[in-house]
């Protein structure tokens, strides 16, 4: 009897992949989650619109106006939404930038204060890198940098399994 | 000498006259939770961790600074202390630059431990990020005032137990900074004698060892109850 899979989503934002990485450290274990979700939008599948799902990881905080306007639109479309890693709870690496001005930050990079500000190429900066909950509600936080592998299983295998979710063992 | 008799979380103890509500309470196996307080140091009410319910008393009281009293009724757990206690671990964790995954200190961290233990799972007010040195001057240790608390535990140990007195806090409010003799680069400290047990007594990775890398410094406050058990009952013994 087919059973109706969970659908999930994985998405990147302002983080360095690293939290993606632990989760492919799942290996083997990668299968038997695949048997009980389908994986609807993520950088690793093929995907250009976020559908309706019901849990999604997200990895990084929001550094620019696409990650703010992005987080709004995926936690419409979620039923539970996970921050996933410390950057998504903290800003972490990504927000240690917000202690210098963000001309400051831009000029020491590129040599001009306002670089990929104004052409519309790039996305525009946040002034000040933020976790994904100054924007919008998250249901589980799911700390390390990157979390490892068992505490991603430990997090989504209770969510499928309509188990109660343990509390954190740590902070950062 | 009259013992005072009181209760805490519905047990009766007893503590001498000027002895703390907290080391009454620990004594007996009551942890309350702390930051500032280190046995064998002064008290002195720093971080406000150890807030605990009186009866009687219409606001909450420092257990670290409040003797004991005959009769007293103290609880030290109760959901409102644990949601202020909850606050100011966020608080201090917004206040500078805790950033866990790439501090020394990760994996053996007094604030860290504390907020796990209290269920802070991200904090709600909004990180300050203020810009803060990192003073690398010293031949043998760093100061990084992103990860400092202000616990003052450096403060008191340099004072009271190595005498130097090295350590003051230096100006107000958010500006304040643990300062090194009046506020000159811990290198060129005249009174630092280099003994390294600010950095062992420090919660946090404020205070390191160089050549500590992410989550390898470890600290050893073993010391320091050696040194007080001498000082105090002239017992030198491990």
């Amino acid at each position: 009897m087919d059973t109706v899979k969970t659908r999930l989503a994985t998405v990147w934002m302002g983080g360095c992949s690293g939290c993606h990485m632990s989760f492919l450290d799942l290996d083997e274990t990668l299968l038997e989650l695949a048997a009980k979700v389908e994986l609807c939008y993520s950088p690793i599948a093929d995907a250009k619109e976020f559908p309706e799902v019901d849990v999604t990881l997200v990895e990084g905080c929001l550094a620019n106006r696409e990650h703010l306007a992005e987080i709004r639109h995926i936690r419409a479309r979620t039923k539970i939404l996970i921050a996933f890693g410390d950057c998504a709870i903290t800003g972490n690496i990504t927000a240690i930038r917000n202690s210098v001005p963000l001309g400051v930050v831009l000029s020491t990079a590129y040599g001009d204060p306002r670089f990929g500000q104004t052409q519309g190429v790039l996305p525009v900066l946040l002034d000040e890198a933020m976790p994904l909950h100054e924007a919008v509600k998250v249901d589980y936080y799911l700390p390390g940098c990157p979390p490892s592998a068992e505490k991603i299983l430990d997090l989504v295998g209770s969510l499928l399994a309509g188990e109660p979710v343990n509390g954190s063992k740590r902070f950062g | 000498m009259r013992v005072r008799t009181l209760e805490i979380d519905g047990q009766m103890m007893t503590g001498a006259p000027g002895e703390s509500i907290f080391n009454v309470a620990w004594n007996n196996g009551i942890h309350i939770p702390r930051m500032c307080h280190l046995g064998g140091l002064t008290d002195v009410g720093a971080c406000r961790l150890c807030l605990v319910e009186v009866e009687g008393q219409s606001r909450l009281l420092p257990s670290c600074m409040t003797p004991v009293r005959e009769g007293m009724v103290v609880r030290t757990n109760t959901p409102a202390l644990q949601k202020h206690r909850k606050l100011i671990v966020e608080l201090l964790l917004a206040e500078r630059n805790h950033v866990c995954a790439v501090c020394v200190a990760n994996g053996a961290c007094e604030l860290q431990d504390l907020a796990t233990s209290l269920g802070v799972d991200h904090v709600r007010v909004r990180y300050r990020h203020p810009q803060c040195e990192v003073d690398l001057s010293h031949p043998r240790f760093g100061l990084d005032h992103n990860r400092c608390i202000l616990c003052s535990r450096c403060v008191r140990v340099c004072d009271e137990v190595e005498g130097a007195h090295n350590w003051d806090i230096g100006h107000r409010g958010t500006n304040a900074r643990v300062i090194s003799d009046f506020g000159t680069a811990w290198g060129d400290s005249e009174s630092c004698t280099s003994c390294g047990k600010c950095v062992q007594v420090c919660p946090t990775g404020a205070l390191f060892s160089k050549g500590a890398s992410v989550g390898e410094m470890r600290k050893d406050r073993s010391f320091l109850k050696y040194i007080v058990t001498a000082r105090e009952k002239h017992q030198w013994i491990r």
